[in-house]
């Protein structure tokens, strides 16, 4: 819900109250520095772009400097600067789910609002393929370095590296989504209807009270921006 | 008994059969070995043994799988996962990856087939105590050995209490302590009336563990008979299998003008 709520709004009181919110949940669960890196990982590569198009083809009236034919205006630079923030929102608050949440809850409690156990095992799956691809992306890079490849340096280095890298990784997941996919289904995964499970996430008062008041503040954020009462992007 | 006739199976876009007229028979309490090169076709065997292809992978299968003489085809893997079970080379690829505990990991089976709990947790408890892993109950299945990590894959096909277990590569990713553990419990299955169909390229393995062996090649089987034979069949490195120790060392042996039966008395 934080990362729809830094989604819809603008400028940078929101997004950052978010964020704010997304560190002081992860220092209380005691993943800050594994959050900050993630988050940074998975902004950095849009947000480099997002700078260098709304800097320079962002139309504006105050002109900062030109490099060649490009200007880069003032409103592009704020532009760029509150949707790298609202990124970066996103990217921390769905890295704290990853991070906080136990799959097996996940998928139990998915399963126990009567949504499918293949959809619930989907969902939970994807947020445990990032760290195992990450892992095996780095046994690859070793493996590739080994034999000489260049993955550091330069960005022409970087970039000649990357499809020798990137190859293997995607190869070796699709077979390890396959195998896993075949392994579930020989323990009857497929099979349609209810399952009597053997244990149930516990659910306090305090999570709930905590999950309305989300969802509150988010259906409140969504009007306020219906209303013209929450800042817009530029 | 769980049997194949006159196999032959195309993967979906492929031209080719991966698999040709295979027909191979595992009876109860069983151990079958399957030999052969890399790419021979081992792996599609076991997919089609197991229904999963086509049922799951897709493809078509011409020829036929039959389980205590019903046929097997158009049945659904989830109907076929009671009657069949198959185990993969990587522990780490047969994890569900949502059980926070080995004891969870091996009720996912029986839960998906809809089984009271109560059930279902007395089929965890057998499963691991016929392969004396109880006191991995507790583990996070994450953090096993390959061999216990293979193990308790083996211990969740055993929930779905299925007659006939296909094993692929079982011990590929293991030491030899975790084949030793995987060896000793694929034993015990197969005194317990469970037929073990088992790709394996350690044929030092095998040897010590099957009654029959059948070699592939090029997606046919071209051997078939009691694994001393078969294992001692001068043309098995023609097909990519490399004899067991004790045949290469009574070759050897014999090449130096020594007599090779000292091995067998010594084995």
């Amino acid at each position: 819900m934080e990362s729809v709520g830094a989604f819809v709004i603008g400028g940078y009181a929101g997004p950052l109250a978010i964020v704010a919110i997304v560190l002081a949940s992860a220092l209380v669960a005691r993943v800050a520095g594994r959050l900050v890196r993630v988050s940074l990982l998975l902004t950095l590569p849009i947000a480099i772009s997002v700078v260098l198009v709304s800097v320079f083809t962002r139309a504006g009236t105050t002109v900062l400097f030109t490099i060649g034919p490009f200007d880069a205006t003032l409103e592009g630079v704020q532009f760029a600067a509150q949707t790298v923030v609202r990124l970066f929102a996103i990217s921390g608050a769905i890295s704290l789910f990853g991070m906080t949440t136990d799959p097996r809850a996940f998928v139990y409690d998915l399963e126990r609002r009567g949504l499918s156990p293949r959809f619930a095992f989907v969902a939970a799956a994807t947020v445990e393929a990032v760290p195992a691809m990450v892992a095996r992306a780095g046994v690859i890079a070793a493996a590739q370095r080994s034999r000489g490849l260049d993955t550091e340096g330069g960005v022409v280095a970087r970039a000649r590296g990357f499809l020798p890298l990137i190859v293997p990784v995607v190869l070796s997941s699709l077979t390890e989504v396959e195998e896993r996919s075949l392994a579930l289904e020989v323990r009857a995964f497929g099979r349609p209807g209810r399952r009597d499970l053997l244990w149930a996430p516990g659910d306090r008062t305090a999570e709930r009270v905590l999950r309305w008041a989300l969802f509150v503040g988010l259906v409140a954020v969504a009007a306020g921006r219906v209303a013209g009462l929450v800042p817009r992007t530029p | 008994m769980l049997e194949l006739r006159d196999a032959t199976y195309r993967y979906a876009g492929y031209a080719n059969p991966a698999i040709h007229d295979v027909s191979l028979r595992l009876d109860d309490g069983e151990i079958v070995g399957l030999v052969g090169a890399n790419e021979a076709g081992k792996s599609t065997i076991c997919l089609v043994a197991c229904g999963l292809a086509p049922a799951s992978v897709g493809g078509g299968l011409e020829g036929s799988l039959t389980i205590d003489g019903e046929p097997m085809k158009g049945r659904p893997v989830h109907e076929l996962a009671e009657r069949v079970g198959i185990a993969f080379q990587d522990p780490a690829t047969q994890r569900s990856g949502i059980a926070a505990t080995v004891f969870e990991e091996v009720a996912l089976g029986p839960m998906n087939l809809g089984l009271p709990a109560r059930e279902t947790i007395a089929r965890v408890r057998e499963a691991l105590a016929r392969l004396r892993i109880e006191d991995l109950a507790g583990r996070d299945p994450a953090r096993l050995s390959g061999g216990q990590g293979q193990l308790v894959a083996i211990a969740s096909l055993l929930a779905m209490r299925p007659r006939h277990i296909v094993l692929d590569e079982p011990t590929a990713q293991l030491d030899p302590e975790g084949t030793r553990l995987v060896a000793t419990a694929l034993r015990d299955l197969a005194a317990g009336g469970t037929a073990l169909l088992i790709v394996e390229h350690k044929a030092d393995l095998l040897d010590g563990l099957c009654g029959r062996v059948a070699v592939v090649a090029e997606g046919r089987i071209v051997a078939d008979g009691p694994t001393a034979t078969i294992l001692a069949d001068e043309r098995l490195a023609g097909w990519g299998v490399e004899p067991p120790s004790r045949v290469r060392l009574a070759r050897a042996l014999a090449a130096r003008g020594l007599d090779p039966a000292v091995v067998g008395a010594a084995s």
